[in-house]
């Protein structure tokens, strides 16, 4: 069982990948917000794995609540100061 | 055996859903339609992905939290995404029509 978790978490190391590709050439902050936005939630879900490969997940588990909500508050900050700003 | 194939198909279901949100991030043409195969298939995945790892570890206080992390996303991410959305829609960003260049 160990052995598929690692292969799920590899998996999704390979997404983080694909979706940095938008982070970094996105045409503009919205596109990248929005890619940043798709790596949290995948490093959230890593976090979850890599606690039970390594069979602490009480740890980790409180670790990824936290990562959970800071993606969502920075997201949600971004979000809001470029709506101010009211250009891209 | 049968709650482990049970969590094992709810991860890989959510893993199957991981991709094909990448792939829409990756490929679709504007930023409105990117935002909507990335903002649903994300929370799609991690709520099949956290149910099945709480399944995997059975009734305690740990799979109890792990639902409250599904249940809490399940509400934040819409919401970081509708935010984005209208941030976009007040600066002016125009939707893609189709026949047009890929922005």
């Amino acid at each position: 069982m160990t052995e598929f978790f690692l292969g799920v978490g590899i998996g999704l190391c390979f997404l983080v990948f694909l979706c940095l590709y938008r982070g970094v050439f996105g045409p503009t902050v919205l596109n990248r917000l929005a890619g940043i936005s798709a790596i949290g939630t995948k490093t959230l879900t890593i976090l979850l794995l890599m606690g039970f490969v390594y069979d602490r997940v009480d740890m980790f588990m409180d670790i990824s609540m936290v990562y959970a909500i800071l993606n969502f508050i920075g997201t949600l900050a971004v979000a809001k100061y470029l709506e101010t700003k009211g250009e891209v | 055996m049968f709650l482990k194939i049970l969590s094992i198909s709810f991860i890989l279901a959510g893993f199957f859903f991981f991709t094909t949100a990448t792939l829409g991030l990756l490929r679709f043409p504007d930023f409105y339609s990117r935002l909507h195969a990335t903002g649903k298939g994300d929370t799609l995945a991690v709520l099949l992905s956290l149910i099945g790892l709480a399944i995997y570890h059975g009734f305690s206080l740990t799979s109890f939290k792990i639902i409250f992390i599904a249940v809490f996303y399940f509400m934040a991410q819409p919401t970081a995404t509708h935010a984005i959305a209208r941030a976009a829609l007040r600066c002016g960003v125009k939707p893609w029509a189709k026949g047009e260049k890929r922005r």
